[in-house]
């Protein structure tokens, strides 16, 4: 099997991890507005591309509304382009978000998870994405810097395959990975060149070309509208096993297997599952292992697509276990259950009967920490052995 | 579920040729003003083209000529034209039924 060669290992920042990502997937148009906690990125790319390392049209705009839609007309035109935001810079984009799904663009952004409500939340939480949910594009949240730079890389290779041309959003935590600095891997452009390469084997991609006038968007009546709907939640469905495939084709390649759509972690003979995302996942997994040792059944699943939500996977998974608590690091206004506990709940006839309990912990830059884990975990046990159980906490108001 | 519905797009993407698909209803109707070119001043330069909002200016080899099926009346042109050789003038002032 041909692996890639051994990358440069530096120790920088997530939001430098981010840049890097893009870096290396050599993309041809950039717009980025800065935002805290995103702003490194959009700093570092200018670096890059001051000093040569990246051969891309820098675009500087005004706002975030207007860094979209270039990377959009440049994505339509055929360019590989990148962008990233955070927060209120995602709810300006929020329009240009369902016109770049809806044209079918296969733009790969960043996003730095963080509160939204304007200048004021300057704190980290899940509430952007979230809020994001229903704008059609594929949403993907990770757990630490290096998984930051993989998935930008499988997020190319996801966007850009003719069978899904959707735009692909890589989440992760604001203030927790934007800033942290950690060991990572840095591949080869070339190597990177060479595991994108599947996507130069296809036809082109339609594109506009100047003095061809042609249509593109979702911006027709009745059943032309509905088609695109049709066709765009079809390939919606086939992100999920595409993803899986990417997940085997870049840890065959690399190294680094992330696990597709959701990481398992020590979930074959576990009777409670704890489901996290994001940067939390880490300690879940601390927690989990000290579980393990005082005899608790506990497994984890690290939620790693959002949208489409790996249904499929997780009533697999589920199937025959006890109780489940799922942590959400943001809230759904008038739905008491935390929004990814609310979306597992519509599967709670495929996995079968069990305790769901939701918990709402981590919003406005509060850890999740240790005791706040076990303190779940303990809580699904009890709920497992028949105890009763609040089905929603707020671990903080506690 | 049975699709019984004939794809309109034939590409993934919901992309149209503009002039089959797109430009087939008569959406200048509504127009009040229609821009008229003094072809003596035009040198074919096409910024009326390139400015134009519905792309409906056609290349007439040495002068663009516009499209009044599609044509809102905007006025860009006539603004946008380096030598003024386009002027907008109010449809009333026509009797040929583009109005």
């Amino acid at each position: 099997m041909v692996t890639a060669s051994k990358g440069q290992v530096r120790v920088i920042t997530g939001n430098a991890v981010g840049a890097y990502g893009a870096m290396v997937c050599r993309p041809e148009v950039i717009a980025a507005y800065p935002i805290t906690p995103q702003s490194e990125i959009a700093e570092q790319l200018a670096q890059f591309k001051a000093n040569g390392i990246i051969d891309a049209e820098y675009v500087e705009v005004e706002g975030e509304n207007s860094a979209m839609n270039v990377v959009l007309g440049a994505s339509i035109a055929g360019a590989r382009v990148f962008t990233a935001t955070s927060s209120y810079g995602l709810v300006f984009m929020y329009d240009a978000l369902q016109e770049a799904s809806g044209f079918r663009a296969p733009i790969v952004m960043v996003n730095a998870n963080r509160e939204t409500p304007g200048i004021h939340a300057v704190s980290s939480g899940q509430q952007d994405m979230i809020s994001a949910r229903d704008t059609g594009w594929v949403q993907i949240i990770v757990e630490n810097d290096q998984e930051i730079l993989d998935q930008v890389i499988m997020a190319y290779r996801l966007a850009e395959d003719n069978d899904i041309l959707l735009p692909v959003m890589v989440n992760y935590d604001g203030f927790y990975l934007s800033y942290l600095a950690e060991a990572v891997e840095i591949p080869q452009v070339e190597d990177v060149d060479a595991f994108l390469s599947p996507l130069k084997k296809q036809p082109p991609r339609q594109r506009l070309v100047p003095g061809l006038p042609i249509g593109c968007g979702t911006h027709g009546i009745e059943m032309g509208y509905v088609e695109a709907r049709y066709k765009h939640c079809q390939a919606m469905e086939r992100v999920k096993n595409k993803v899986d495939e990417i997940d085997k084709a870049f840890g065959d390649y690399f190294g680094r297997y992330y696990g597709g759509q959701i990481e398992e972690y020590r979930m074959d003979d576990a009777d409670i599952v704890v489901i996290s995302s994001g940067s939390a996942a880490g300690t879940v997994k601390t927690v989990v292992d000290a579980k393990r040792d005082e005899g608790v059944k506990v497994g984890l699943i690290k939620l790693r697509l959002f949208r489409p939500f790996p249904a499929e996977r997780l009533i697999e998974v589920l199937k025959g276990k006890k109780a489940v608590g799922v942590i959400d690091r943001s809230v759904c206004f008038g739905w008491k259950y935390g929004p990814i506990c609310t979306e597992l709940k519509a599967l709670t006839a495929d996995f079968g009967p069990m305790p769901v309990l939701s918990y709402i912990d981590g919003l406005a830059n509060l850890d999740i920490t240790v005791p706040h884990i076990g303190r779940v975990i303990d809580e699904v046990d009890a709920a497992a052995r028949g105890k009763p159980y609040q089905d929603v906490t707020w671990i903080p108001m506690e | 579920m049975v699709i019984k519905h004939k794809n309109i797009f034939t590409t993934e993407s919901p992309w149209s040729d503009s002039g089959k698909v797109l430009l087939c209803l008569d959406t200048g109707s509504w127009r009040t003003e229609r821009p008229v070119l003094d072809v003596a001043k035009c040198n074919y330069c096409g910024l009326c083209a390139l400015y134009c909002p519905p792309q409906c200016m056609k290349d007439m080899g040495d002068h663009y000529e516009v499209n009044l099926a599609y044509c809102k009346g905007c006025g860009i042109c006539a603004t946008e034209c380096p030598r003024k050789a386009i002027t907008m003038v109010p449809e009333g002032e026509f009797s040929d039924g583009d109005s």
